[in-house]
């Protein structure tokens, strides 16, 4: 056989033995249980990766930072008199929520009300940062700098200060990955704060869009009405997600003669694209 | 010594866009897009190398990006790794003197590689959007590879300057 050929030869196993290797990979991943020993394996190596990775965005953070800062000019005059007129807006509504909490807190207390654990009060919280972002748009999850070692759990919900971000879907020991709300396989019973018209928030049709389904026609829902968890008990299944957590408003609602429920569109009130931080909620008294 | 030398370099600047990709890149939302400097780092390296280096390069950084997201083990392997090879065997034929080698290497690709994940998670029964994948965000990505083609090209050929000849290049047939 001449080099030439051999040459040809070697290439071809090579190419041939790294595909089989990968669909292999594929296969017994797919196929194993979320404890197996190729997650183990990934566990590990994301563990080793994370330093790299937290390194990096480091670096890359005064920079991010800088861009952001120069991109926010641009808007921040057109913003600034909206704002102002917000502020007054809502330092109104902070006094009135005061007020409201006492007396609620007053008549709960009489009343010995027993609920469910809701949101901040009955959770404790790991604050973490994001060190990987979804890396196609085929994936909504993020990698965030803890794991199991700091009591985190599958399932458990994810939040920024602007709300509801996602549900932890793989725990390794030191990192985890979040599955964002823009996935199509996370669906959260949410409510309308206003009007209590409960419905069903999952991923809408554009990029980092939501929508509001499962609303009877028969409740009421406005625009800009603030959408929050819905938090709920049935039976032994309770949700995932505490009740109180903001999640978007209303940007946008229809029904038509057809239609069984509303068909709402719902801006969220987390930028998913620009997450630096987040805090995974862990239930108070939870063993770690 | 330039037997290790080559692919410790391959393997470094593999390791380097990968974690650039999954912290930084990723992040990038320019029209809808984002730079892949993972699969720009991939076709310098094959174009320059050949296909082995391509398939290798390609399995490597497909392991370490599916590692670093805890996504499904093998997938993007399998889509770089037949990157890498394909890109490679153009190099070893007919690409690797040609300016607009590159060019066209990282356009074809990029629109070959969404093409194929989109398949590839269909089957999976991931949830997937053809009209994100395909109009939403592919032609901002093609821009943006392509803008980004030139500077990761050079810096691999730089990175690569003085190793040895690659490998679809050790023999010369006489005809005739």
């Amino acid at each position: 056989m001449s080099s030439r050929s051999a040459t040809a030869l070697k290439r071809r196993i090579v190419a041939g033995v790294l595909v089989l290797l990968s669909i292999v990979l594929i296969t017994v991943y797919f196929r194993e249980p979320v404890g197996g020993g190729l997650h183990s394996v990934q566990s590990g190596g994301a563990t080793v990766l994370r330093p790299f990775e937290v390194g990096a965005e480091r670096v890359a953070r005064p920079f991010r930072d800088a861009y952001g800062w120069f991109a926010g000019l641009v808007h921040a005059k057109s913003q600034n008199s909206a704002l102002r007129a917000q502020v007054d807006e809502l330092r109104q509504q902070v006094i009135q929520n005061a007020n409201a909490v006492d007396e609620n807190g007053d008549l709960k207390r009489q009343l010995r009300y027993v609920g469910l654990p809701s949101f901040p009060t009955g959770y404790d919280y790991v604050a973490t940062s994001v060190v990987s972002r979804p890396p196609s748009e085929f994936e909504q999850q993020i990698g965030i700098a803890a794991g199991s070692s700091k009591g985190i759990r599958k399932n458990d919900p994810v939040v920024t200060a602007d709300g509801l971000v996602g549900l932890v879907t793989t725990v390794a020991h030191d990192t985890s990955q979040v599955t964002l709300l823009t996935d199509p396989n996370l669906q959260v019973a949410a409510a309308d704060l206003s009007t209590k018209a409960a419905g069903i928030v999952g991923h809408g049709q554009g990029r980092g869009t939501l929508t509001l389904d499962r609303v009877d026609k028969s409740q009421v829902l406005k625009e800009n009405d603030a959408i929050v968890t819905q938090g709920f008990k049935s039976g032994p299944l309770t949700s995932l997600y505490p009740a109180g957590i903001p999640i978007g408003y209303v940007s946008g609602a229809s029904q038509s003669e057809v239609d069984l429920y509303w068909q709402a569109q719902v801006s969220p009130w987390v930028h998913f694209d620009s997450l630096r931080s987040v805090l995974v909620l862990i239930k108070k008294g939870r063993a770690r | 010594m330039t037997n290790l030398l080559e692919p410790a370099k391959a393997g470094l600047l593999i390791f380097a866009a990968a974690i650039l990709q999954v912290t930084i890149f990723s992040d990038i939302d320019i029209l809808g897009g984002y730079p892949d400097v993972v699969l720009l780092t991939l076709v310098a390296i094959a174009l320059l190398r050949g296909s082995i280096y391509g398939a290798c390069c390609g399995f490597a950084a497909g392991l370490l990006v599916d590692t670093a997201n805890l996504g499904t083990l093998g997938v993007t392997s399998l889509l770089l790794t037949i990157a890498g090879y394909w890109i490679g065997r153009y190099g070893e034929t007919t690409g690797r003197d040609r300016a607009h080698a590159p060019f066209v290497s990282v356009a074809v690709a990029t629109v070959l590689v969404q093409f194929g994940a989109l398949i590839l998670h269909y089957m999976l029964g991931d949830p997937v959007s053809a009209r994100v994948v395909l109009l939403d965000t592919l032609p901002a990505k093609v821009g943006l590879n392509l803008l980004l083609t030139l500077p990761v090209y050079a810096l691999v050929r730089r990175l690569f300057a003085f190793a040895a000849q690659p490998e679809g290049l050790t023999e010369v047939r006489l005809l005739g």
